[in-house]
């Protein structure tokens, strides 16, 4: 899941608008731009679109990483249309965001100094060519169980992007899978390679959900207003219990000695990850934090001159327009 | 000084489609750029199709409520639909 | 030098040029100055991926059955046929789409021509690939129209761009024994013919971009018949035939 730990913002508004606001969401009627919202449930979901469109765009560093390594001229095509598609959620879930009174600057600009965050997942490196596959099979299918869900959000435009979105995983996830497959059914050294990036993405992975529901005190109104659909602790099991037999036929090992199948309960039991590492990337320890960010301000600023010229250009051609008019 | 780029709001008629329909926005300098970035962005430039742009603060609205439709990837581009990839069955549905 | 030995060194030529380009290009994803332009660039390095499986699938034909990845992937620099135009760096934005224009511009009229190719497998490329690089040539027209006529410092930053590229356009236009033999097939055009319609087209659009064509007319010459590549073609190589070199034989 992109969106981690957004925490609800408190809402100070007319109790009988937030009675009606509430009913309306029960009833399954979708909120428009123009409606009445609680500010509490506009700066929620700015922050939370916000945070999923600035995974979609770090994201693209980790697997565009590969692009110009990639070992044949279709997975080269195959990944560069993953990485690119990538760059669409973004726009989308910008644009989404926009309709709730913030530009897409304003957002870009709030990621790069840091007031704004990012899915941690991305703050890990991408390290041999098994990594794509496990990034598109694993992490792709983490931020599936989340996206599928939100396609039922209360806010239409968030809404209406998760439902683009979703039509598109699931390529990202099929091809993720394929690729690792491939490398798990090769050689010894792509076997190897493939069992170090399960090793290595396994526990980030299920730290994408976000800490346990115990831990979460951010969850209730925002599961009242449909912004968020399921629990952390729901929605990791279900991944679990989805990925493992999916790691099995690979005939790769999920790194968790604990893992076992509990009949009784009907899923999967497993070790919980390291919170204290997911707190540490969080706050900018991880991996590639310093490097993501680097990577996101250099393109910023190098851009600018593109985006004022292009800007400019269009100025002086309308104003040559209205001249000759 | 804002630089940033305007808003557009993107309308597209597909090749067999009876009228023009919302499918998204994006922001582009002027609208000569803004066609040509919606077919690289919501087309994946399929040949075909008709496109619309308007500056959204030129668009007056009741209430936006246009489902945007799915549009279909370049059919050259294969690897885009999920199904070019074969997954065995007995991995279950992904 | 046989007609097949020519016909394969033609098809290298267009083949990698694109797959070097489509490298280059690929480059950026990820990296580009707002969110619309990254995805066009990636929309343009797909086209030219594609192009290449196109071009070196049908060398590798002709050439003992390799497959376009054989070629791609386990050939040394002096064995690749591309100008020298796509190999050098993309630096700046600015020299990356005034590059872009430059071939986009040789590879349209090209491509135009060779939709009447005798031989119908390279007119039938030609009709696909014609299609892509007439959209990329007119997108990365008004880009360079839009950054040279832009603001003052766009405007110098694409004037050195066009400074730094102009001694890499003349290639294009060479003339050989390879191109002498397609002529005679009919299967592609003598390169030098094309260069007045080139040149006229380029001409248009940098004036529009206000922009000055340096004038100096020398050419660097040596990717195309391989005789000497940059420096910069070797560290593109390394980058992406390290996986097929590194782990021989293995299937991806």
């Amino acid at each position: 899941m992109y969106a981690q730990m957004v925490k609800s913002e408190a809402t100070n508004d007319d109790p009988e608008k937030l009675a009606e606001f509430q009913a309306k969401i029960d009833a399954g009627i979708k909120i428009e731009p123009k409606d009445w919202m609680p500010q509490g449930y506009r700066k929620t979901l700015i922050r939370q679109i916000g945070q999923h469109a600035h995974s979609e765009i770090v994201g693209q560093l980790p697997e565009g990483n590969w692009i110009t390594r990639a070992p044949t001229l279709e997975r080269k095509a195959i990944l560069l249309a993953k990485v690119q598609d990538e760059a669409g959620h973004g726009l989308y879930l910008y644009c989404a965001a926009e309709t709730l009174g913030v530009s897409r600057d304003e957002l870009t600009e709030m990621l790069l100094d840091g007031r704004m965050k990012y899915s941690s997942i991305f703050n890990y490196p991408t390290l041999n060519w098994a990594d794509i596959g496990a990034v598109g099979w694993l992490v792709d299918g983490a931020a599936i169980m989340n996206q599928v869900p939100l396609q039922r959000t209360s806010y239409g435009p968030y809404s209406r992007a998760m439902i683009r979105i979703c039509k598109e995983e699931s390529f990202h996830q099929r091809q993720g899978y394929d690729a690792i497959r491939k490398m798990a059914e090769g050689t010894p050294a792509q076997k190897k390679m493939a069992q170090d990036a399960l090793n290595r993405f396994w526990f980030p992975s299920l730290m994408m959900f976000g800490p346990s529901d115990k831990d979460s005190v951010h969850s209730t109104q925002s599961m009242a207003w449909k912004i968020k659909m399921n629990t952390n602790d729901e929605l990791r099991q279900k991944f679990v219990d989805q990925t493992v037999p999916q790691a099995e036929f690979l005939g790769l090992t999920v790194p968790d000695p604990d893992l076992k199948w509990n009949e009784e309960r009907g899923h999967y039991d497993f070790s919980e990850p390291d919170w204290s590492e997911f707190f540490d990337v969080i706050k900018g320890n991880g991996p590639c934090n310093v490097d993501r960010m680097a990577a996101r301000n250099k393109a910023w600023d190098d851009g600018k001159w593109v985006r004022d010229g292009l800007l400019a250009h269009a100025l002086k051609k309308r104003d040559a327009k209205v001249a000759a008019e | 000084m804002n630089n940033e780029w305007p808003l557009w709001e993107v309308f597209i008629r597909g090749q067999h489609g009876m009228s023009h329909r919302h499918v998204g926005s994006l922001h582009a300098p002027d609208a000569e750029m803004a066609i040509k970035n919606a077919r690289d962005v919501y087309t994946r430039r399929n040949e075909g199709v008709s496109i619309w742009v308007v500056e959204a603060n030129n668009i007056s609205a009741s209430s936006p409520s246009d489902k945007g439709p799915l549009y279909e990837p370049s059919e050259s581009k294969v690897y885009r639909h999920p199904t070019f990839f074969d997954i065995p069955d007995e991995v279950g549905a992904m | 030098m046989t007609r097949d030995e020519a016909f394969l060194q033609f098809l290298l030529r267009m083949g990698d040029n694109t797959l070097i380009l489509g490298h280059r290009v690929s480059e950026w994803c990820g990296h580009a100055p707002v969110l619309e332009e990254d995805i066009a660039l990636a929309n343009t390095a797909l086209d030219l991926i594609g192009q290449t499986q196109m071009w070196l699938g049908l060398a590798g034909e002709i050439d003992g059955g390799q497959s376009a990845d054989d070629l791609a992937f386990l050939r040394d620099a002096w064995d690749f046929r591309n100008v020298l135009l796509v190999e050098v760096p993309n630096e700046d934005f600015g020299r990356t789409l005034m590059r872009q224009f430059l071939f986009d511009a040789w590879h349209s009229i090209t491509l135009g021509r060779l939709l009447t190719s005798s031989d119908e497998r390279v007119a039938a490329i030609a009709a696909k690939a014609g299609k892509e690089a007439a959209y990329h040539l007119e997108r990365s027209s008004d880009t360079v129209v839009g950054l040279g006529d832009g603001t003052q410092e766009s405007h110098d930053r694409m004037q050195q761009a066009l400074d730094y590229l102009w001694p890499y356009v003349g290639e294009m236009f060479a003339c050989d024994e390879v191109d002498t033999a397609m002529v005679a097939a009919g299967i592609a055009p003598n390169p030098a013919d094309l260069r007045d319609e080139y040149y006229a087209l380029v001409q248009r659009v940098l004036t529009e971009a206000t922009l000055t064509i340096p004038d100096s007319g020398f050419a660097h010459k040596g990717g195309r018949d391989g005789r000497m590549h940059t420096e910069h073609l070797g560290h593109l190589l390394t980058q992406m035939q390290w996986l097929q070199r590194a782990y021989p034989g293995a299937s991806w």
